[in-house]
């Protein structure tokens, strides 16, 4: 080949920096979902865990607007029960462990939210 | 069967499509929920009513006690910062009968009542010049009359202190918590780079508390439904001389001075 004994290291070279990521994530330990400190005196929370997980967000996002706009401070859980909307007096009453629950997670999945510059966080944590 | 160059070029562009616009169905899919059956509703002990308003009675707020009684009651409960100089933080402050009743030409009033000082606060106006100027509705009535601060949404413009007539607005212009002593666990402080000011207490009012101030008082202070004509406040504006302040400018302030 013509110029090979470039080109030939070249193409080796650049498939190796292309697939960088590949490789890279199989040397790399695999991501292990975080052990969560979990309320000790509760089951369940407001909604299913698959529901929370995926929703919570979403979840605190109307809150906010339903308890400051609508004037209404009352979620009725889809399994009939009444929580009043509240992070600070409803959430972190039984999450009480907020290092070891929201951080932990939010740490391992590089999300920064800036909930608690305002909220206060629960007082069993520092 | 040989394909042209023609032929491969439109099935791999239909191809392409077709595989763009799945993901966008998968991720027009994946829009958050609520959960099925879930419903939002007024707390059981919330009080109600049309327009909330307060009568301050100044011939009974006397002594600097009686007002520092007050004010700490409202910035314990509101996790309001002393802050010692010009960047303070004020929910209900006082202030003198010249700079309070600006609108009043009397040149000779009675000694007593221009060396006085009143207790001020958030008007919670009929027509919030602040809510008019918020560019981004963090700053809004509601039905109710009383006008309220979504902080999540606030990016500190500062317009509404600029619409505010009454001065009732302030900003953090650093962090406010260095300057909290006791933090009230059960709300909120505020962030650098937010307005704030009183809220007539509407998140004690959802429970069925009266707002800090009026409880603080000893009867001082009267709050209640300014429509309902049995209410305290309109039995006290029934029966007194009250004024308001700076009605002048038609922002139709909820907070009456029996004087």
């Amino acid at each position: 080949m013509y110029n090979g004994k470039y080109i030939i290291p070249g193409i080796v070279i650049f498939v190796g920096l292309f697939t960088f990521p590949f490789w890279s994530n199989l040397l790399t330990p695999k991501y292990e979902r975080p052990q969560l400190a979990m309320p000790a005196d509760q089951k369940e929370c407001i909604e299913p865990a698959e529901y929370m997980r995926a929703e919570h967000m979403h979840i605190l996002d109307v809150w906010r607007d339903q308890a400051l706009r609508e004037g209404k401070r009352a979620y009725v859980a889809s399994n009939g029960k009444v929580w009043d909307i509240s992070l600070q007096n409803t959430c972190m009453k039984c999450h009480a462990n907020k290092a070891d629950f929201c951080d932990k997670c939010h740490n391992s999945n590089s999300v920064s939210p800036y909930c608690w510059d305002c909220h206060v966080a629960p007082r069993g944590n520092q | 069967m040989s394909t042209t160059r023609r032929q491969f070029l439109k099935i791999a562009g239909l191809a392409a499509f077709g595989l763009g616009t799945s993901s966008a169905l998968d991720a027009a899919d994946a829009v958050a929920k609520d959960m099925p059956g879930a419903k939002y509703e007024v707390g059981e002990k919330h009080l109600a009513a049309k327009r909330w308003a307060m009568v301050i009675d100044t011939r009974k707020l006397e002594s600097r006690e009686d007002f520092e009684r007050i004010i700490h009651a409202c910035h314990t409960v509101h996790n309001v910062p002393s802050i010692p100089n010009k960047q303070e933080i004020k929910w209900i402050w006082t202030d003198k009968y010249d700079r309070v009743f600006t609108d009043d030409m009397s040149q000779h009033l009675s000694p007593a009542v221009r060396e006085k000082d009143y207790l001020l606060l958030c008007n919670h106006c009929e027509n919030p010049p602040c809510v008019r100027v918020c560019p981004t509705k963090a700053t809004f009535k509601r039905a109710d009359g009383i006008v309220v601060m979504d902080y999540h949404r606030c990016i500190g413009c500062r317009f509404c202190m600029a619409g505010c007539p009454y001065g009732a607005r302030s900003f953090n212009f650093g962090d406010p918590r260095p300057y909290l002593k006791d933090v009230n666990p059960a709300f909120p402080t505020r962030m650098r780079g937010v307005v704030e000011k009183c809220t007539f207490c509407s998140e004690r009012l959802e429970v069925g508390l009266q707002p800090a101030c009026v409880e603080a008082s000893n009867g001082a202070i009267l709050f209640g439904d300014l429509d309902d004509p049995n209410s305290p406040v309109r039995k006290a504006l029934a029966e007194n001389f009250s004024i308001r302040r700076k009605p002048s400018i038609g922002t139709q302030p909820g907070v009456y001075y029996i004087v």
